[in-house]
């Protein structure tokens, strides 16, 4: 039994690894982008970006999910995501992206902001053009600011995936959930934890990592 | 007309008038040392002359041809002020040295993104650049590793890496300690030995009267008096010059 469970389990964890990979690479990109629309010297894209991040930051990630995977179908009559496993999981996919890309946001903006101002007038009077100070001196500085709140984000992402159950992603606490349904144990469910420690132990080493090869400059 | 021609800049923030129709001309290899009270215009008239403000008014001529009429300066692009910046060098009063380069790096960046020369020709370029600021032997260290005279020097070389038609130092030792002044004014005033066109602010008013050749005194935004800098310095002819160099032999 205990194989049986731990093949599903595992099964089910490469789900979740999935999941909270594809999330990383759709949202911490699209995070920058959309911490630029927040900063945008145009107004009317400025108030329509922090109003989607409010939405966003404003509600429970479980309903996000129910939203964007049901909302189009009822709205529009017709299932934008395709049937079955794949739909769901496209759906699951996006709501995550968008979800962790208006966080993200939040923290790029802080970042960015914190940034002295002499930092860009410098790249400035040398003839350097914005995309080159923002890419080759800003973006560093940025990424070694907010290198813990982004860690702490991103260890919360392991844990929020198990949310994708809602609309029937079968990761690792769907997984275990159905040891309860046809053999009435419980012991799958708290097991699941190990995997998730395991981890997120690795992502706290990875980020202190990290950290240590920032360390070699000060902001 | 001078190689720097400066015709009545105005700058407004708000309701307070920075600069009040400013003019004053700069000639080639010359130095010119701006004084003068803090809130009196200096910094904004220098962040003029780099185009980090648009002034409202006014025009600045180099070498002979209008570079920039206030006129159309609000229709400007981004890239047609930037290409205006590069006849332009400036050293700021906190040196804002890039953190996560070197020494080396901080003054070859530039170059390197511009695609200014072969990047061994960049290299040999900024290492002489440092050696020429006293630094050849601190060309790995990183900002902060670095006092602040010496974060100075390597913002000065990295000005001149770029190679501007005009040098601007905005109060560039108001931020040090007083024992650390001293290696940077040696560094402007070897500038000075290789005539290289500049335009300081300063508060010191000694350094001022030696390496300077004319002075200019502003006060709220206006030009009070400006002339030969010994002249205007030991023998000012306004009162509000005599008032504000008075104040400094006092201390």
């Amino acid at each position: 039994m205990f194989e049986t469970v731990v093949r599903a389990l595992s099964e089910g964890f490469l789900k979740t690894l999935e999941l909270f990979g594809l999330t990383l690479l759709g949202s911490l990109p699209l995070g920058l982008v959309i911490a630029f629309g927040s900063m945008s010297r145009f107004k009317p894209l400025q108030k329509a970006v922090r109003a989607l991040v409010w939405v966003v930051r404003g509600t429970p990630l479980m309903l996000q999910l129910l939203v964007v995977y049901y909302g189009p179908g009822l709205l529009f009559g017709q299932n934008i995501w395709g049937g079955g496993t794949s739909g769901r999981w496209i759906a699951a996919v996006s709501a995550f992206v968008l979800n962790y890309a208006c966080y993200f946001s939040e923290i790029y903006r802080g970042g960015i902001e914190a940034i002295p101002k002499g930092q860009w007038e410098a790249g400035q009077v040398l003839g350097l053009k914005k995309r080159q100070i923002f890419f080759h001196i800003i973006l560093l500085q940025v990424i070694k600011r907010i290198l813990a709140p982004i860690s702490n984000e991103v260890i919360t992402l392991v844990k929020d995936t198990s949310l994708a159950r809602v609309i029937l992603v079968y990761e690792i606490i769907w997984e275990s959930q159905s040891f309860i349904r046809s053999d009435g144990l419980i012991w799958p469910l708290f097991f699941t934890g190990l995997y998730y420690l395991a981890f997120t132990g690795l992502l706290t080493l990875l980020f202190g990592y990290l950290e240590k090869k920032l360390q070699f400059f000060r902001v | 007309m001078a190689f720097l021609e400066i015709k009545s800049l105005k700058k407004q923030y708000g309701s307070v008038l920075a600069l009040d129709g400013i003019s004053f001309g700069v000639e080639q290899g010359s130095c010119l040392a701006i004084i003068g009270s803090s809130g009196g215009g200096k910094t904004t008239l220098l962040r003029c002359l780099n185009f980090l403000e648009r002034p409202d008014e006014g025009q600045i001529y180099l070498n002979g041809a209008l570079l920039y009429d206030a006129a159309d300066g609000k229709k400007l692009k981004d890239e047609a002020l930037r290409q205006k910046r590069l006849h332009f060098g400036l050293v700021f009063q906190n040196f804002n040295l890039f953190p996560q380069y070197t020494a080396l790096e901080n003054v070859s960046l530039a170059l390197r993104l511009t695609k200014a020369a072969p990047p061994e020709e960049i290299r040999k370029k900024s290492i002489s650049l440092l050696e020429r600021v006293g630094l050849g032997q601190r060309l790995d260290s990183y900002p902060h590793m670095l006092s602040g005279g010496q974060q100075q020097r390597v913002a000065i070389a990295r000005a001149l890496a770029a190679e501007p038609d005009v040098l601007c130092f905005d109060e560039p030792t108001s931020a040090l300690d007083p024992e650390l002044t001293g290696e940077v004014l040696k560094t402007i005033r070897a500038l000075r030995e290789q005539h290289i066109t500049m335009v300081i602010v300063t508060h010191e008013i000694a350094f001022a009267r030696e390496v300077a050749d004319r002075v200019l005194f502003i006060d709220e935004g206006s030009i009070v008096e400006q002339g030969d800098a010994r002249q205007v310095i030991d023998s000012p002819q306004q009162e509000r010059t005599r008032s504000f160099l008075g104040s400094f032999q006092v201390r």
